[in-house]
């Protein structure tokens, strides 16, 4: 009885649309191919991966019901959900996912996903809804690259999946089904009412592309849109107005990504560890999170999410203490010896360039105030924005840079091989400050091959640990994410990823709904 | 006649081709590839994944190579695919020339509507108060940023009056209108861009039609058409218009690149999925089958622009003989 009676007091809303307003177009719906965040936004809806994240930022099953990673971590098994299928009505099977991972390794499929599954040695199906995957060593960050929407097999079999229809109409296995895309308008999705985990609660999802940031808040005022991320500006100063506070509500959660520094470890300048450590003690970060992010972000003191398990909590970040720093500067052979409040070495004055990308007022705004407390202690810095495109091509792939300053976007997978292997520094690799370290290479090679979290935890800290003392880069801050949503939304919960994960459960409760057919 | 023009148009041909060899130079010869895929790059997208894309888009291959690998395609009217989505080049340029040059021929029209009457007018009233009052008018509108004017509209009209949607071309309802509610939404959502766009091109079209139009006034056969006796109705509008409106014919054929041309800032503000957008959003991927379809599409375009203009002049103007 009791049961029952609780369902009903709960019970769900259906219908209603929501209306989300994006900066970006999607550019591909192949979710292999999809590689941009709006993208990436509507795949997330239609499709599934095997397995996810929950709330709390574990790995959970999605389309895999469980999974076994064997003794030597050379082979997981995945058994798959029964009785799921695709929006047209076919069963999803283990033919798909070999489908997809085949498709991920196609040397003439345009995947930037490749990489991981490189690893893989082979698949095997065991029956319809259990298949075997044999890597070569093992690999634990492998385990998460699961998590890659899965695509049908029946639809894209045979088909050039860069120049395939199905980039603008998928079928997927997700909470939406498709509906229509108008360039440079909207995409449409509908609920899907056989969902797996139960039918969404509200009837459409319309993504509505407005290019312009000012005029996307004026949707917003006018409630065209319901659901888009502010700037900090407009969390902190343009939405306390009573209208907003009626008919809003606002959220706020660290990113999945943190703004940095990175030196050019090339430069003999950077090559004394005491330069970059005394940098780090010139620099408030505090003071840039109140001016540039007008408090909406943390300080962050290593490569990892705040909330994950690899990040090291341990690791405090240095006080702002100019006089220490030119102590270190001093110790380290710098002093001003023409009296000009530069520093100066061996006749040559401490001055370098930060380059940073257009179009990012945050990062400008960050290089201003490091270039005034830099000053402060007698550095001079120079500060140079270029275009994005040519940024990545003619300055950070051919390392032609004193300092740069960048933003590395993070995925709750830890391993970071890439950016910090000493190997990896060929043009166009992620290591492009330079950096070498003999243990942190050991620690990375560990952390890939040890799948117990416990046990990389341990690895990933102490990594932490090492690049704070080291300070290959200068880190600065982790900005939040500030999504704002109407008011009669209801069931949104705060979770340490954020609050995507039960959106198939937010609702309008009827008297409230604005988007009835 | 007929000789001059295919004799114009051979002339075309070897103009377009070098056209084509220095656009491609510069686009691929300027820094940057469409593999820098994201703002924030991602770790997970190795060298060895972008290498290999690089070779997919043919990238790798020697300039001249890829050139006349993209010109053969294009004899045959094959604009290629985006890099940027997968979708033919063609596609992509013909699903937003409608919306473009129909905001362009609207917003022209209303600027010859008003920016004709005004520019008379201000000639007939040459030195009053109305004419400086219109030419300080129109120069407002000249000199007023599209961006600051159309956002105070949006505040004001969109946001607090709620009387004009803000921002798109179509409400989100629109599948499920009858007709002729779509075609009063589709104009409520185009009042605002077509009267910022308007505003602002009112001061060339009136200037010019001003100035052409005191010349013709001092010249002898109006004074001639005055002493007969005319009206001063008939003076203005049979004898001086006329001739007044020919270098107007010039602009008008001058213009017809600019119709399918859109304006970034304008288009983004109204998020009006337009030419300007486009061109502007490939530029910044790289995409270049997009941008080379886009220009060469405009160098056509220009180039019969010209050609129409030099002879829809010798039509009207029977002192002009081409040969």
């Amino acid at each position: 009885m009791f049961v029952p009676l609780l369902l009903l007091a709960a019970g769900p809303h259906y219908g209603d649309a929501i209306v989300v307003g994006s900066i970006g177009e999607p550019r591909s719906l192949v979710p292999i191919l999809a590689s941009d965040s709006a993208s990436g936004a509507i795949c997330g809806l239609v499709f599934n991966g095997l397995i996810k994240y929950d709330k709390d930022l574990n790995l959970v099953g999605d389309l895999a019901e469980t999974w076994e990673v064997s003794e030597d971590g050379l082979e997981i098994t995945f058994y798959l959900r029964k009785g799921v299928r695709w929006h047209d009505g076919k069963p999803f099977t283990s033919k798909d996912v070999e489908f997809t991972y085949k498709s991920l390794i196609d040397p003439n499929v345009r995947t930037a996903y490749a990489g991981d599954f490189q690893m893989v040695e082979r698949l095997e199906i065991i029956d319809d809804y259990t298949l075997k995957v044999f890597y070569k060593e093992p690999f634990s960050p492998g385990l998460s690259s699961w998590g890659m929407n899965m695509m049908p097999k029946h639809l894209l079999e045979g088909e050039d999946l860069n120049t395939t229809g199905f980039n603008r109409s998928p079928i997927g296995t997700g909470p939406y089904k498709f509906e229509v895309w108008k360039t440079g308008e909207k995409v449409e999705l509908l609920s899907n009412h056989d969902y797996f985990e139960g039918r969404p609660c509200i009837d459409r999802y319309i993504y509505r592309i407005i290019p312009d940031q000012a005029t996307l808040f004026l949707e917003l005022r006018a409630e065209g849109v319901d659901y888009i991320s502010l700037t900090p500006l407009q969390f902190k100063r343009q939405t306390e107005s009573r209208f907003f506070k009626d008919n809003f509500q606002k959220f706020n959660f660290p990113s999945f990504g943190y703004t940095y520094l990175g030196y050019n470890l090339k430069d003999p300048k950077f090559r004394d560890i005491k330069v970059r450590q005394a940098i780090n003690y010139a620099v408030n970060k505090e003071e840039i999170i109140r001016g540039v992010l007008l408090g909406m972000g943390r300080v962050s003191t290593g490569p990892f999410i705040p909330e994950s398990w690899a990040y090291n909590n341990e690791v405090r970040a240095a006080e702002y203490d100019p006089g220490k720093a030119r102590l270190l500067l001093k110790e380290a052979g710098w002093s001003d010896t023409d009296g000009d409040g530069i520093l100066e070495k061996d006749g040559v004055r401490f001055s370098f360039t930060i380059i940073t990308n257009l179009g990012n007022n945050q990062r400008k705004l960050t290089a201003e105030i490091l270039q005034k407390r830099l000053k402060e202690v007698g550095i001079d810095v120079k500060i140079k924005i270029i275009e994005w495109s040519t940024f990545v091509s003619e300055f950070i792939d051919k390392r032609r840079f004193d300092a740069v300053l960048l933003g590395w976007g993070l995925s709750l997978e830890p391993d970071m091989y890439d950016i910090w292997y000493s190997a990896k520094t060929k043009e166009g690799e992620f290591n492009f400050v330079g950096y070498s370290n003999q243990e942190v290479d050991k620690l990375l090679l560990e952390g890939r091959r040890t799948f117990a979290q416990e046990e990389r935890a341990g690895i990933y800290r102490r990594i932490h640990e090492i690049l704070y003392e080291e300070q290959p880069y200068l880190f600065l801050y982790v900005p939040d994410a500030l999504p704002i949503i109407h008011g009669r939304f209801k069931g949104i919960e705060v979770g340490p990823g954020g609050i995507g994960h039960n959106f198939i459960k937010w609702h309008v409760p009827e008297g409230e709904q604005r988007y009835t057919r | 006649m007929i000789k001059y023009i295919i004799r114009r148009l051979i002339g075309l041909i070897p103009l377009l081709l070098g056209i084509t060899v220095i656009t491609f130079a510069v686009i691929h010869l300027a820094p940057g590839s469409p593999t820098d895929l994201e703002e924030q790059f991602n770790p997970k997208v190795s060298l060895e994944v972008r290498q290999r894309i690089a070779h997919l888009y043919g990238l790798d291959k020697p300039l001249h190579v890829q050139y006349t690998d993209w010109l053969g395609r294009l004899l045959r009217l094959d604009f290629g695919i985006s890099f940027v989505d997968s979708r033919p080049v063609i596609e992509k340029i013909g699903e937003r020339i409608p919306i473009t040059l129909g905001i362009n021929l609207a917003s022209i029209i209303l600027i010859l509507l008003i920016g004709i009457p005004i520019g008379v007018s201000s000639a007939v009233k040459e030195g009053a108060f109305y004419d400086r009052f219109m030419t300080v008018f129109v120069f407002i509108g000249f000199a007023m940023p599209t961006f600051w004017l159309s956002l105070i509209l949006m505040d004001l009209i969109g946001v607090r009056w709620g009387l004009l949607p803000i921002s798109g071309i179509k409400s989100l309802e629109f599948d499920k209108f009858s007709f002729f509610e779509k075609i009063i939404d589709i104009a409520r959502h185009l009042t605002l861009p077509i009267f910022v766009s308007a505003f602002g091109g009112l001061a060339g079209i009136s200037r010019y039609m001003r100035s052409n139009m005191v010349h013709v006034l001092k010249q002898d056969y109006i004074r001639t058409a005055r002493a007969k006796g005319l009206k001063e109705k008939d003076v203005i509008y049979k004898h001086a218009l006329k001739n007044a409106l020919l270098p107007v014919v010039t602009i008008l054929g001058l213009s017809i690149p600019g119709l399918i041309g859109g304006s970034v800032i304008f288009e983004s503000i109204f998020s009006i999925p337009g030419m300007g957008r486009l061109f502007y959003e490939s530029v910044m991927a790289r995409d270049y089958p997009v941008i080379m379809g886009g220009l060469v599409i405009t160098a056509i375009l220009t180039l019969l622009g010209n050609l129409l203009a030099d002879v829809s002049y010798a039509a009207v103007d029977p002192r002009i003989k081409l040969e």
